[in-house]
């Protein structure tokens, strides 16, 4: 049992892609960190539906920090991806000019891209890009490539950060949400959904809630998160054969508007959609948006017309009512927030966490050592290009056969340190049911296997 | 290069072991099944009802109990069945590549038949909107739950569907104090018979046909089902979600071992062997035509047998003869190709409910082949063709549908 009355350095509200790059970034630097959810598992939230891409900013806001955040993460991911066993596809990305009017804006995004420090940007002709991906619809009239723009694993890496953090012996509370705060001298006692809790600083990584967290503990809201629901259509593993570099559109002011790209896992994804609405906690898919998402899809890629879907998924990006992240420091009071994170988190998590760090070290004088060993987690690979486990002997049989996921996969995962607190959390781990048939062959096994593991049981108790 | 085997069979359901016992007793010594589950028998291991059987022992069996027998029959015929073996992919010279408990291996064998079976599609595929909570899931996966995990998965659920399976799933249901709340049909009649639906109207359940899914409701786990009805928006409160029926191809191995698909079936495209794209690979049961029962992919598999006991004499040819083209209300028609010399029956299923007759006829517009036909929606029509001279298979041949209404 957590042991309530030791006093944190570092309370970390909310466990996504963010929470999870500050506790590594906090327990590395030798703090006592906790991190608090309301979910039963990490990654809950915004975190669990984005488009994998691993942007170099070349598309950014210029001298902005969303750029500076994007970029030092990049760098960092790049260095420490190796040693976690955290794939990489390379890939790179095109973005595409369908008009005459778009092809008239590839050379002010050229200019942007090598502003941006992104420097191997270039325009290629029509040419050039039917040679690159020729089953593209052929009126594509030229695209700007940015080669360093790839994609990774959205959920294994943010689980390396969260792991190795654990490692260092932070500490995560689950089903934990923030009820109340009050700054009691230069601490802060904090109430939440598993019991109370001592820290001196509080960091705010709670995404679609950001706002209401920042109310709770200072007492106004120095932003406000609009949510932006982004719907996702995943075809069959077939489909990934027709596209190899990630495929953007020409971006408007809004959003960076609907992508076109592989996987890890070896699937071929379009999306997402930019729907404003009020609702925190309705990622509802519909018809009309997945029938539009697969018709521009087949537009760019007539190969895919007829492609079996895998399976659709809609997301909530934490938006505000500013383009910008929200992030601000209140050291006097021991507060800082990394809000309004609303479409590069998964990028920018490591170099946002480097950021709020900075922050924190301008107005503390760093009485912590950092650990000896930062004790690197490497993660089980569920990239499709990269050596599966079905491959390696002696894995006791495969469950899930759309994704060829192991017995010895979803027991090690029960059994990791941060093990998931629910059936999403063990897909996201494994990918197991997350294939063509959905759990038509393996949910009554995966429902065996996890019995009295979950947090969240996967049947209900009272009919089990 | 020698073959392993004689005929490697992937898939170990009703279809890859009918086939499998029919080749043992044609004299064959090297037949090899491949199943990737722990067990041979396919989906009838996990639906644990009758009527299963008939045709193949002459009485009548539950799902399991018929499973097991199949799996008997061909073991004692010298069958070898590899469990937790998975085909990744088939290569050209019948080279297949398997996934087993031991690593990567390959096995080549001197012909190969698919029976790899087929599913329902899910809520992804079916795009069926709203949230996405716990608790949705297949007929498939309902009765591997009860019946293989001995779990019960919810208590009132609302069954999306009603094809054959629907009514499986009714049956599950019922056997294990489960009560369905309502039975939805998004079309606008019972895909069954009419009188199919007397099985919900006896255990009290509401059939809803023409209704059209509004949302999935709930988090994490599924709290309710709404739908619009006859212009009216309903809410079904309910436990879980069963999406049953409008089954596709597994045709996995299929595709990645790059066989010509037919776009109707999205299963391998074949002659009326059962011989596909790749003059070493034949296919028999579900993979080819959604959705028929067990006996008759059993049957299937025996016949591809014969085919392939026939075709090991001679050099490997790939599927050939004159192409069918299915005309306007056909969904699809299997085999899709067409050789002289042998009689063959095409299955054929309609676009819903359909009353007309069918006409086979070559490209010069000569009937080769007609029937009548009243049928209703996934009803699998047959129709008898006799063997054909090879001047009537110069061009595709034209399946249409005079529809008298």
């Amino acid at each position: 049992m957590a042991d309530f009355s030791a006093e944190m350095d570092v309370a970390i509200i909310g466990a996504g892609v963010v929470g999870c790059a500050m506790a590594r970034r906090f327990a590395l630097e030798g703090a006592r960190v906790c991190v608090l959810d309301a979910a039963p598992d990490i990654l809950s939230g915004a975190s669990k539906a984005n488009s994998a891409i691993l942007h170099t900013g070349f598309d950014a806001p210029p001298d902005s920090l969303e750029l500076a955040c994007m970029q030092a993460a990049y760098d960092e991911y790049m260095e420490i991806r190796a040693a976690m066993n955290l794939p990489v596809l390379e890939t790179g990305a095109m973005v595409a000019a369908w008009s005459e009017d778009e092809e008239a804006r590839l050379p002010d995004l050229l200019a942007q891209a090598q502003g941006n420090g992104v420097t191997d940007t270039r325009i290629l002709s029509r040419a050039e890009v039917l040679a690159r991906e020729p089953e593209l619809a052929s009126h594509v009239r030229g695209a700007l490539l940015v080669p360093r723009e790839h994609v990774i694993d959205p959920w294994s890496a943010p689980l390396a950060y969260a792991t190795q953090a654990k490692a260092l012996g932070a500490e995560f509370r689950f089903n934990a949400p923030l009820t109340a705060a009050r700054r009691d001298g230069d601490t802060w006692q904090l109430e939440t959904g598993a019991g109370p809790l001592m820290a001196k600083s509080v960091i705010n990584c709670a995404g679609l809630y950001g706002d209401r967290v920042e109310e709770i503990l200072i007492g106004t809201r120095s932003f406000e998160i609009r949510p932006r629901k982004g719907q996702f259509v995943v075809f069959d593993k077939a489909a990934s054969q027709h596209l190899r570099t990630i495929l953007l559109p020409v971006p408007n002011e809004r959003t960076k508007g609907v992508v076109l790209t592989r996987t890890v896992y070896g699937n071929l994804l379009v999306g997402p959609t930019a729907e404003e609405q009020e609702a925190r906690d309705r990622a509802d898919v519909t018809v009309s948006e997945l029938h539009k998402l697969i018709a521009k899809a087949v537009a760019l890629v007539p190969a895919l017309e007829n492609m079996p879907v895998t399976a659709v998924y809609a997301g909530l990006r934490p938006a505000s009512e500013r383009k910008d992240y929200r992030v601000h420091a209140d050291a006097a009071q021991g507060y800082y927030c990394a809000g309004g994170i609303r479409s590069t988190g998964l990028t920018a998590a490591l170099g946002i966490a480097r950021h709020v760090f900075a922050l924190w070290s301008e107005s503390h004088s760093l009485v912590w050592s950092a650990p000896d060993d930062p004790v690197v987690p490497r993660m089980p690979n569920l990239a499709e290009h990269l050596p599966r486990d079905y491959q390696i002997p002696g894995h006791d049989g495969i469950v899930c056969h759309c994704e060829m996921v192991t017995a010895r996969e979803i027991r090690a995962a029960l059994d990791s340190p941060l093990p998931p607190g629910d059936f999403g959390g063990l897909r996201r781990r494994t990918r197991c049911a997350m294939g063509r048939c959905q759990g038509f062959n393996c949910l009554g096994r995966i429902a065996s296997l996890t019995e009295g593991k979950l947090r969240a049981p996967l049947l209900p108790e009272d009919v089990a | 290069m020698t073959a392993a085997c004689d005929v490697a069979i992937v898939g170990g359901g009703p279809a890859g072991l009918g086939a499998a016992l029919e080749l043992s007793r044609l004299g064959l010594r090297r037949v090899v099944v491949l199943e990737r589950f722990g067990e041979a028998g396919g989906i009838p291991r996990h639906c644990g009802h009758p009527p299963f059987g008939m045709r193949e022992f002459r009485r009548v069996l539950s799902g399991p109990a018929y499973a097991r027998r199949l799996v008997h029959a061909a073991e004692e015929a010298g069958v070898e069945i590899r469990t937790d073996t998975t085909v990744t992919a088939i290569r050209p010279g019948g080279v297949l590549e398997l996934a087993t408990t031991g690593g990567a291996q390959t096995l080549t064998a001197g012909r190969v038949l698919l029976a790899t079976g087929n599913r329902e599609r899910t809520r992804a595929q079916l795009l069926a909107p709203g949230l996405r909570p716990v608790g949705v899931m297949n007929t498939g996966a309902l009765q591997s739950l009860i019946y293989l995990e001995g779990k019960r998965p919810f208590s009132r659920p609302v069954i999306v569907g009603s094809e054959i399976v629907a009514l499986s799933a009714l049956l599950t249901c019922r056997r294990h104090g489960i009560r369905p709340v309502a039975m939805v049909e998004t079309r606008d009649r019972p895909q069954t018979r009419r009188i199919d639906m007397l099985l919900a109207r006896l255990m009290g359940v509401p059939v809803l046909t023409g209704a059209e899914l509004l949302s999935i409701e709930g988090a994490p786990r599924v709290e309710a089902l709404r739908l619009r009805h006859k212009s009216e928006e309903r809410r079904l409160e309910c436990d879980g979600i069963v999406f049953s029926g409008r089954f596709t191809p597994e045709a996995t191995v299929a595709r990645q071992s790059e066989l010509a698909l037919d776009p109707r079936t999205l299963g391998p495209e074949v002659d009326a062997d059962g011989r596909s794209s790749d003059p070493q690979v034949f296919v028999a049961g579900n993979v080819l035509h959604p959705v028929e029962t067990a006996g008759h992919c059993w049957a299937e598999g025996r016949r591809a047998a014969q085919a392939i006991f026939r075709d090991m004499r001679k050099t490997p040819e790939r599927a050939a003869g004159a192409r069918i083209v299915p005309g306007d209300g056909l969904r699809y028609v299997v085999p899709q190709r067409l050789a002289a010399g042998a009689a063959a029956v095409l299955n054929i299923r309609t676009d819903g409910a359909v009353r007309g007759r069918l006409v086979l006829s070559d490209a010069s517009g000569r009937e080769l082949a007609a029937r009548s036909v009243h049928s209703y929606p996934e009803q699998p029509v047959r129709l008898s063709v006799p063997a054909l001279e090879s001047a009537a298979l110069t061009g595709d041949l034209t399946l249409r549908l005079d529809r008298k209404d």
